[in-house]
Order: structure tokens, then sequence, then C-alpha cells
């Protein structure tokens, strides 16, 4: 029998019991649409992440304390335990005049509440020097940036975020009103421009402070020797090249090991691509997480076809004995069921693609949590779900065709 | 044996069966379904095979139709030995060789009379399958009844559809089995008509299996068993063709 009258006569036999197939087709089509909508969302997770890395300014490098797990890729936050950067390591660096460095901005990052008027908004603070706005990216779209003047006298000023401000200030101009912050009087600067998420943390939700009012009057933090600690320290270079960015990093160790008198590093300087390489892993192993999950649901689908086909086959058990009286040889018979099982399953896997695409375009305007979800539909999952359709089509039709291939003649043309 | 296979001038019988047996084993009995027989049938012959249940003519049957294995004796059909062959080697000798017809009719439900005819065509792969196959339902005089599924046939057309998909293989014989035991005596005897005229005018060899003597009185010879064993081998046609 050749493949063409193959597939038109398992067509027919599909056609014959249109409920049950349609049934079957429907366990795959859930699977293929869950597989694709949800690798998609990971997909696209990961790509708005790191373009949101990237926006915060390409050609940085960070500073922070402690010392980082190596390989892995893991973030180990050591700053609290081993607060060894300090706002003099800053200077320091900023003062070495490092070629290839253009700028720097040390920041230190604590939590507080902020209320004005009936309004409370928890969240991050950071305490930020005037050079952060160009460092980071990050600019006010009203009012003015911390200022020199600012850092110099700790004065109580207060740039907020987009979210925060229309928490707090709901229809009305934040820009010279006041917020309350451990109990302390701040006006209100700047409102920052719409940022999306960077990393995990969305800027929209932070407030940033001048590091000096940050240090003396929210939440002061020295060392033994009397230095201010700092968080982090991000650095701007000239330009992206491997060589900058290696010389640099090799000059800010050596001045930092110097000035901590250490041997061991006590801090770790990563370049953005560390940065985007180790969220990568992370996102890229929830994608495949969610992958997996929903793959599930496809096992199931297969389970299904199995399980119709076994039905099916023990219903035509006399269809088959007079099919192999006529002349049909084991392979007429075992293609012809393999045939409907990939058939049921190739057809749930289309139908699943379209949907799954679907799924992932919808979703990616709905959003959770307060953060946008974003589908990035990319060929890769779409053939996969197919070839895994077709795979599975196979796997769970081969035990029941088989089984119907194998049945004696004369036996199952005794079946009633 | 005598000399019948050699009546139309034809060297090689179409069956030669030689010391045939069958035995099952039930558990820990041996059942001697065919305890060995032996006979020659003639290209162009029409023989029924009479018995009670029991009497292992439908083991013979099965056998002849390469449907089932013996445990001992040789099967010659066509001259060629039917011996230890796999499943699909057998599937193609029933598919080129054999024609069936069967009590039950076994078509399938959901297929038109064209469609249940070209069925063996389709896995010989043949390309001319359509035109053979309404040729075949001419012969049975069915051409007006092609698009027909089963459930819009009588009892009567639906056996003249599975006598068109036994013929239209060329086979080198029809294999009845009861083709006439699901019919009432009208129909059985348009059916017999049927078969007889075939043998007659195409000379196709025919040999069915009946326990209804009306059946056998119109075929030429009559095998009767017994036991697994033959305990008769009777010329009854003497008609046109003489002794």
């Amino acid at each position: 029998m050749s493949l063409a009258d193959g597939v038109r006569l398992a067509l027919r036999a599909l056609a014959a019991n249109k409920l049950r197939t349609s049934l079957t087709v429907l366990g795959m089509v859930i699977g293929v649409a869950a597989v694709i909508a949800l690798m998609s969302l990971g997909a696209g997770a990961q790509a708005s992440i790191e373009a949101n890395i990237r926006g915060t300014g390409s050609n940085l490098l960070f500073i922070s304390p402690g010392v980082q797990t190596q390989g892995g890729g893991r973030f180990v936050d050591v700053s609290a335990t081993s607060p060894t950067l300090t706002f003099e390591d800053a200077a320091a660096i900023r003062d070495a005049a490092i070629p290839g460095i253009v700028d720097i901005a040390p920041t230190r990052n604590t939590n507080a509440s902020l209320v004005a008027g009936g309004n409370a908004f928890s969240t991050q603070i950071i305490g930020a020097t005037p050079s952060y706005a160009e460092v980071r990216t990050f600019q006010p779209q009203a009012g003015r940036f911390i200022s020199d003047d600012d850092l110099d006298r700790r004065t109580r000023v207060i740039a907020l975020g987009q979210t925060i401000a229309t928490e707090l200030f709901p229809g009305q101009n934040p820009i010279g009103a006041t917020v309350r912050l451990n109990n302390q009087t701040f006006t209100v600067i700047a409102v920052m421009e719409e940022s999306g998420q960077a990393t995990f943390q969305s800027r929209d939700n932070q407030a940033l402070v001048p590091l000096t009012t940050l240090q003396t009057r929210i939440s002061p933090s020295r060392t033994l020797a009397g230095d201010d600690i700092v968080s982090e320290i991000s650095v701007t270079l000239a330009d992206e090249d491997e060589a900058t960015i290696e010389a640099v990093t090799n000059e800010v160790s050596a001045l930092l090991r110097l000035r901590h008198d250490v041997t061991e590093d006590d801090f770790t300087i990563r370049t953005q691509q560390d940065i985007i390489e180790a969220l990568g892993e992370v996102t890229g192993t929830l994608t495949l997480f969610l992958g997996a999950i929903a793959g599930i649901s496809l096992l199931v689908g297969g389970i299904g076809i199995m399980n119709i086909m076994l039905v099916s086959v023990t219903e035509r058990t006399r269809e088959i004995g007079i099919r192999k009286a006529i002349g049909a040889r084991r392979r007429d018979i075992l293609g012809q069921f393999l045939i409907e099982a990939v058939l049921v399953s190739l057809g749930g896997g289309i139908a699943g693609a379209v949907i799954g695409g679907l799924l992932a375009t919808f979703m990616g305007g709905v959003s959770f949590g307060g953060r946008s979800l974003e589908g990035t539909l990319t060929p890769e999952p779409v053939i996969l779900a197919l070839a895994v359709s077709v795979a599975i089509g196979l796997v769970f039709g081969i035990y029941p065709a088989n089984r119907a291939a194998r049945l004696r003649p004369i036996e199952a043309l005794r079946y009633e | 044996m005598d000399a019948g296979p050699q009546e139309n001038g034809a060297p090689t019988p179409v069956v030669r069966v030689e010391d045939l047996a069958k035995t099952y084993s039930m558990g820990s009995i041996d059942v001697h379904a065919l305890r060995g027989v032996s006979f020659d049938i003639a290209k162009g012959e029409m023989v029924a095979i009479m018995g009670h249940s029991g009497s292992g003519k439908s083991t013979l049957l099965n056998l002849l139709g390469c449907l089932d294995a013996p445990t001992a004796g040789s099967y010659f059909l066509d001259g060629e030995l039917v011996g230890d062959l796999s499943d699909d080697a057998l599937a193609a000798i029933r598919n080129r060789k054999i024609g069936f017809v069967f009590q039950s009719f076994n078509l399938l439900a959901r297929m038109s009379a064209l469609e249940q005819v070209e069925m063996p065509l389709l896995y010989a792969r043949d390309r001319q399958r359509r035109q053979r196959a309404e040729e075949a339902l001419a012969v049975v005089g069915l051409d007006d009844r092609m698009h027909h599924k089963p459930s819009e046939l009588s009892g009567g057309q639906q056996q003249r559809v599975a006598i068109a998909r036994a013929l239209v293989g060329n086979p080198s014989m029809v294999l009845a089995d009861e083709p006439t035991g699901n019919l009432d005596t009208a129909t059985a005897n348009e059916i017999m008509e049927l078969l007889a005229l075939l043998n007659e005018e195409r000379g196709i060899t025919t040999l069915i299996v009946t326990h209804e003597a009306d059946v056998a009185a119109r075929t030429q010879r009559v095998i009767r068993m017994v036991d697994g064993a033959i305990a008769g081998d009777d010329r009854t046609a003497p008609a046109e063709h003489g002794s």
C-alpha cells in the first residue's frame, strides 16, 4: 500500500469517528499550545530583561563588595556581611584618573517607607551622587536631579520613580511637594523618566536621595575605620573593547587591593555582559522549567492517543482480519494505524502551534503583578513542537499499531 | 490418485494436498483437527467440502486459504509448496492466488462496493484498480450499485460484492465458506447460480465449504469430511464433461 493510500485510508477512519478524533486531537492541542505559549513567554521575559539591562547604559562596570561564588553565575549578596567598599574607595578611583574610565557613580541602597498625605509606599531608596544620572542613563523627566550642592549640604531632597510619583501623588504634580521618610520631611525635586524593569527591580519603584543624606540622616553605616560604606560603584568606560574592560578592571583591582591592604580580592568587578549571562541562565532555566511542565500535558496528550488507538484496534479487529485475509501484510496494517496516530498528533501539533502563538502574542499585553509580560515567538519552539508531536504520534502509536499488525487473521475474522 | 487432475490436460493441479494434518494443543490435550488428508483439485473444478461441525472442514479451509500453517504434510498451490512461510509471504499468496467469500460477507461498513472490491488491489499496488474493480462488479451484476455501502445493499447484493472482491485479483481459486449460510433460499440459489456460472464460463476453480446438501448438489465433486479425515470423494455432476 502506498503512503498516499495510507493517508487517505487513515483520514477516512478518523472522519468516521469525528467526536472521538477531535477530543484526542484536543489533548495534543492543549499540550502543544501550552509548550509554545510558555516557552515564548519565557523567551520574551529573557529578551526584555536583557534589553532593560542594556538600557541602563552600555559599557558599564559594576564594583560590589565581597566575593561572589564563581561558576554557576549565582548571585550571592555578601555586601551585608563584608562591607568592604566605601565612598572613599569611589573617590580614590575617581582621583586615580585611570585611562578608560569616563565617570563613576557610587550608590548605597536601603529600604524605607515613603508617606505623602494618606498614601504610603514602601520601597528601595538609593543614595546617589549627581553622576548617577549620566552613568546609569536615568534622567529626570521633570524637575532637577541631585546636585553637588545637595551632596555637600546633605539636603533632604528626593527624586521619585514614575510608579512612586503616581502612587503617592495621584493626579498631582509632586515637584515641590513633601514626603515623609523616617519621620523626616523630604522635598520632591524630580520625577524620573519611565524606565521599565532593570534586572528584577523596576527602577520606576525606586526613589533617589543624595548619597550623603542617606549616609547621615537615613541609614548611617560605617566601617570600623569610620568610612562610609557603599553598596556598589558603577563605572562608565570610554568604550566596550575587551582591552579597555580588562585594563580598567586590572587597574581598579590593584588600587582597591592596595587601599584595602589585601592580597585576595574582597570585592567583585562585573561587566554588564556578566550580569546578562548570569540572568540569562536564570531565565533560561525558568523557561526550560515552564516548558517541561507544559511538556507533561503533551505527554498526557500522547497517552490519550495511545488509549484511543488501542480502543480503535480492538473495535476494528474484524476489519483487520478481513484486510489480512485479502492480502494485507503486517506493515500495511502497521502503517495504517501508525499513520492514523501520527495524523492525530500532527493535526493537534499544528493547531496547538497556532493557538500557542496567538496566546503568546495576546498574553504579551497582559500585565502580571505590575510587570507586563512579553511573548517572543521564535521558530524554534514551533518546529520543536511539531517534531515532538510527530514523535509522540509514532511513540504512542507504535504499540497499538503493532498489536493490530500482529493479530492472527483467523482469530481476527472470528472476532465479534 | 485417480486421473482427475489431468482431465483438462493441465499437468499441474491448482491444489495438491499430501498427508495434511493439523493438531491444536489445548493445554495438555492435543486435538487432532485434521488427521492427514490427501487430494488434488484440478484447474476449473467446482468442489464442495461437506461435513458436520468439528469434522475438520474449517481447519482444512484455513489451511487451503493460507490463513494457518499445517502441523504436518505438504500443500502445493499452483505447484508451489506453501511451507513454513512468514506472515507476510502468506499474505502475499492470499492476495495473489486466493479469493475469499465468507458466510457473513465480511464487508467493511464505511466503504462503498467499489472500494471494497478495490481493496485487494490496493495491497497488490495495482494502478488500474478502479477500472478492474468496476469490471468485477459488472461481472456479478452490480454495475448500478457501485457507490452503495453495505448497509444500503441486500444480503444477496452484499455477497455479490464479496464475490467480486474475491474475483478481482484474478486468483487461482475462490474459497467460499458457507456462502449461502446467511441468505434466504431464493437468494442462496441466486448466489449458487452465480458461482456456478463463473465456474462454467470463466473456469474459476471454486471450493465451497458447506453443510447444505442443496449447495453441494450444484458442484461437480463432493469431499466429505468426518473426524478430520476424508470419508468420501464423489464426482456428482457428470452433466457436460462426462466422467
